[in-house]
C-alpha cells in the first residue's frame, strides 16, 4: 500500500509542474505575451551564467529550510503555518547576536546559528505548548504568532538604540558572523587581482555566495535521520499517524507535540539566520510579511514532505523566483505570473492527494 | 490539506486580479521592441510596495510613462517582492544595459549606493534619499514633504470646528516625521490652541488599523485627520466617509477615494521628480553626485487641485500667500521636533 503511493507522489509532482508551466503559458498568451519568449528569458536568467546559478541557490536556501520546517511538522501531524514568524524571530536574533556579541569567526558563526535555532524553537514551541496544554489549534496560534513576531521585530529594529541611523534596519552584522564565502578577502586588493584573472570566480564572487545551501542540505539530512533512525522521530511520527494509538502505546503525546513544534521552529529560525548571515546582513523593519514561511509551505507540498524533496522543490522555487523576475523588465510580462505558476502547481499536487485521502477514509469506514 | 487548498485558491485568485490591473500599464514598453536607433533607456526598481501601490511607486511609474511619451525614451520597471530582492534586482537591470537605473524609496538606499560604487560607469538615481557622500554617478532625489504638510495643516487648523485635529503616521522614522512636524506647524500657524492627536500605526498596509485609529480620534472630538501612512490611510478615509468627517490625503490627490470627505491632499510629486531627472539625462545634463530637492518652488510638492471643492476661497488665498512666502524663502517650514518647537507664527499681512 505504501510504496506505490510514494512512487506516484513523484509522478504527480512532475505532472503538476508541467501543468503549472502550461497554465502559466496559457495565461501569458491570453494577456498578450509570447510564452516561449518568456520562458526562454527565464531559463536564460537561471542557467545563463554561473552568477545566475549562484543567485538561484541563494534564493532557494531560506525556503528549503522553511520547507523542511513545515514538512517536519506535517510528518508529525501538525500544520506549521508559523514558519514565517519563526523565520522572523531567527533572523532578528541573528542580526542582534551577529552585531552585539563580538567573537572570533570560528565561534561566532556557530554561536549565531545556535542562538537563532533556539529562538525559533522557543517561538515554535509556544504553539506546541498551547496545543498540548489547552488544545489550541496550531494553525490558529501559529498565524497569531506570525503577527506577534512581525511587530516584535519592528519593535526591536525601530528602537532608537538598535537601529542604524538613517535607516529602517539594524546594524550590519560583524564580519566574523558572516557565512559568505571569502567576503573580506574578495574585496581586498589580493582578491580583486584574483577575480580579474579568473572570470569564473569573479562571477560567483559578485553574488553573496555563501555556506547557507550546505547548511540547508545538512539540515535536510539531519531531519531525515531524526525521522527515520531515532526513537524521538519514531514516536513523533506515531503521534502523527494516530494520536490515540500512540498514547495507548505509551508515547507522551503532549511532549511530542511540543518537541515537534520546537524542531520545526528551530529549522525556520535557522532559515532566518542563514539569510541574515549569508545575504542581507541585517534585519529590517517589516511593513508586511515577507513570505519565506509561506513559500516554505509550497516547498513542503511540492517536496511531498520529504526532506530531500524539499531541497529539490526549494531549488525549483528559488529558480522560478529569481529567473522569473527577469521577464518583467525584458518583455514586460508581470512578475505575478510566477506566483500563478507556483499556485497552480501546488493546487494540482494538492488535488490528487485530496482525492486519494478521501478514498482511504471511505475504505476505512467501509471496513 | 483541504483548508490549505482553499487558502491557496484565494491567493491564486488575488494574484490574478493584481495581474489584470497591471496589464494595461505594462503593455506600452513591450511594444517598444524595434531598436534601430539607440534610444535612451530608463528602468526603475520598485520597493516591496510594488508598482500598483496607490502611492509613490505608482506615481514614479506614471512619471516614467510620461517621460516615455514626451521624450521618446525606453522605459521599464522591475518589482521587488522582498527586501532581499533589491540587490539581485539592481544587478539584473544592470545586465539589461539601461542608461539610468532608478531605485524607488529609501529602503533601497544601501543597495543603490553599493551598486553605484561597484559600477562607476552606470548612472543611478534614488527617490527619498540624500547621501552624505554621493558618488558622481548617483543622484539622490528628495521631496520637501513638510511644505505640503504645512499647507494642509494650515487648512485643517482654519477649518476645524472642534479645535481638534489628528495625524496618523505609518511607521515612525524621519521621512514620515517630516509630514508630522510640517502638519503641526501649519496647524500652529492657524491657531495656537488647536489640539493635534498623533498616532503611528506601525504599518503602511493595515487599513483596518487605520480605521480604528481614525474612529477613536473622531470620537475624541477631532473633525479633520491627516495621514502619511500609505494603505493605512485607506482605513482613515473609510472612517471619514462613515462618520461624515474630514480626511486629508497624502502623496497623490486622494479626493477620488471619497469625493465628499477628502478635504485636500498633501501631494508629493514623485512623478515630476522622475520625469524631470529623466529629461535631464536625455538632454545630457545628468546632475551626478548631487542631491536634488524638490519643494513647492520646483512643483515637487503641493496641495491637491481638488482642494477648491471644499476649502473656502478666503482660506485658499491665505494658503497661497503662505506658499509664496515659503517659495521666497521668508521662512523655513519645520521638519523636526526641535524646529517645530522653535517655530514662530508668520505674519500673514
Amino acid at each position: 500500500m505504501k510504496n506505490p503511493l510514494k512512487n506516484s507522489a513523484l509522478g504527480i509532482t512532475l505532472i503538476s509542474i508541467l501543468l503549472g508551466l502550461f497554465v502559466g503559458a496559457l495565461i501569458l498568451l491570453f494577456i498578450g505575451y509570447n510564452p516561449i519568449e518568456a520562458y526562454s528569458v527565464m531559463l536564460n536568467g537561471i542557467f545563463g551564467s554561473v552568477r545566475y546559478l549562484s543567485w538561484t541557490i541563494i534564493y532557494a536556501t531560506p525556503i528549503i529550510l522553511t520547507g523542511l520546517s513545515v514538512a517536519f511538522a506535517f510528518k508529525t501531524g501538525l500544520f506549521n503555518i508559523g514558519a514565517e514568524g519563526q523565520y522572523i524571530v531567527g533572523a532578528l536574533t541573528a542580526a542582534l547576536v551577529g552585531y552585539y556579541v563580538p567573537m572570533p569567526t570560528l565561534l561566532h558563526i556557530p554561536f549565531v546559528l545556535i542562538c537563532s535555532i533556539t529562538a525559533g524553537s522557543l517561538w515554535g514551541s509556544i504553539a506546541g505548548y498551547l496545543k498540548a496544554r489547552f488544545g489550541v489549534n496550531e494553525v490558529i496560534s501559529t498565524i497569531m504568532l506570525n503577527w506577534i513576531a512581525l511587530y516584535l521585530n519592528n519593535f526591536f529594529v525601530l528602537n532608537e538604540k538598535i537601529k542604524r541611523p538613517g535607516s529602517e534596519a539594524t546594524n550590519k552584522i560583524l564580519d566574523s558572523a558572516k557565512i559568505i564565502f571569502f567576503d573580506v578577502w574578495k574585496k581586498s586588493p589580493d582578491g580583486q587581482a584574483f577575480r580579474k584573472a579568473h572570470p569564473f570566480f569573479n562571477d560567483i564572487f559578485r553574488t553573496p555566495a555563501n555556506a547557507g545551501f550546505l547548511i540547508a542540505i545538512l539540515a535536510a539530512v539531519l531531519v531525515l535521520l531524526i525521522l527515520n533512525k531515532t526513537t524521538l522521530g519514531y514516536s513523533l511520527k506515531a503521534v502523527g499517524f494516530n494520536k490515540d494509538a500512540a498514547e495507548f502505546g505509551g508515547i507522551n503525546i503532549k511532549s511530542s507535540m511540543i518537541s515537534s513544534m520546537a524542531i520545526a521552529g528551530g529549522l525556520s529560525g535557522l532559515a532566518g539566520a542563514v539569510q541574515v548571515t549569508g545575504f542581507t546582513r541585517e534585519a529590517s523593519a517589516l511593513a508586511a510579511m515577507e513570505g519565506y514561511g509561506f513559500e516554505g509551505i509550497s516547498v513542503a507540498l511540492i517536496g511531498a514532505n520529504n526532506p530531500i524533496g524539499c531541497v529539490l522543490a526549494g531549488l525549483f522555487y528559488g529558480a522560478l523566483k529569481y529567473g522569473g523576475s527577469k521577464i518583467q523588465p525584458r518583455i514586460g510580462a508581470p512578475y505575478e505570473i510566477i506566483s500563478i505558476i507556483m499556485g497552480t502547481i501546488v493546487l494540482f499536487i494538492a488535488m490528487p492527494k485530496l482525492i486519494r485521502m478521501m478514498k482511504i477514509t471511505k475504505k476505512k469506514e467501509a471496513e | 490539506m483541504k483548508k490549505l487548498s482553499i487558502l491557496l485558491a484565494v491567493v491564486f485568485a488575488l494574484t490574478l486580479v493584481g495581474c489584470n490591473k497591471q496589464k494595461a500599464e505594462v503593455a506600452a514598453p513591450a511594444e517598444e521592441k524595434p531598436m534601430e536607433v539607440v534610444k535612451t533607456s530608463v528602468v526603475m526598481v520598485t520597493d516591496v510596495g510594488g508598482v500598483n501601490d496607490q502611492s509613490f511607486n505608482q506615481s514614479a511609474w506614471e512619471g516614467l510613462q510620461k517621460a516615455q511619451k514626451d521624450l521618446d525614451i525606453n522605459v521599464s520597471y522591475k518589482e521587488s517582492k522582498q527586501n532581499a530582492d533589491y540587490m539581485p534586482n539592481m544587478e539584473s537591470v544592470l545586465d539589461d544595459g539601461n542608461d539610468l537605473i532608478w531605485g524607488i524609496g529609501f529602503m533601497m538606499a544601501d543597495a543603490i549606493l553599493e551598486a553605484a560604487q561597484n559600477n562607476p560607469d552606470q548612472y543611478y538615481a534614488i527617490i527619498d534619499n540624500a547621501y552624505e557622500d554621493t558618488p558622481s554617478n548617483l543622484v539622490g532625489v528628495v521631496f520637501e514633504a513638510e511644505q505640503a504638510s504645512y499647507l494642509v495643516g494650515y487648512i485643517a487648523g482654519r477649518m476645524t470646528q472642534t479645535g481638534k485635529v489628528g495625524f496618523i503616521g505609518g511607521i515612525k522614522f524621519f521621512l514620515i516625521e517630516e509630514f508630522e512636524y510640517g502638519f503641526k506647524a501649519g496647524v500652529k500657524q492657524a491657531g495656537a490652541d488647536i489640539e493635534v492627536f498623533t498616532q503611528y500605526a506601525e504599518s503602511f498596509t493595515d487599513a483596518a488599523k487605520g480605521k480604528s485609529i481614525a474612529n477613536s480620534m473622531y470620537q475624541q472630538g477631532a473633525d479633520i485627520i491627516f495621514h502619511a501612512a500609505g494603505g493605512v490611510g485607506n482605513g482613515l478615509i473609510e472612517a471619514a466617509k462613515e462618520q461624515g468627517k474630514w480626511a486629508i490625503g497624502v502623496d497623490r490627490d486622494q479626493n477620488d477615494l471619497a469625493p465628499d470627505n477628502v478635504l485636500t491632499s498633501a501631494m508629493k510629486r514623485v512623478d515630476n521628480g522622475i520625469y524631470n531627472l529623466s529629461k535631464e539625462l536625455a538632454e545630457g545634463n545628468f546632475p551626478g553626485g548631487t542631491t536634488v530637492a524638490y519643494g513647492l518652488a520646483e512643483g515637487g510638492v503641493g496641495i491637491a487641485p481638488t482642494s477648491s471643492k471644499h476649502v473656502p476661497a478666503d482660506i485658499l488665498a491665505e494658503v497661497e500667500m503662505l506658499e509664496k512666502k515659503i517659495i521666497a524663502g521668508e521662512f523655513v517650514v519645520p521638519n523636526t521636533a526641535d524646529t517645530l518647537a522653535a517655530y514662530k507664527v508668520v505674519d500673514l499681512k
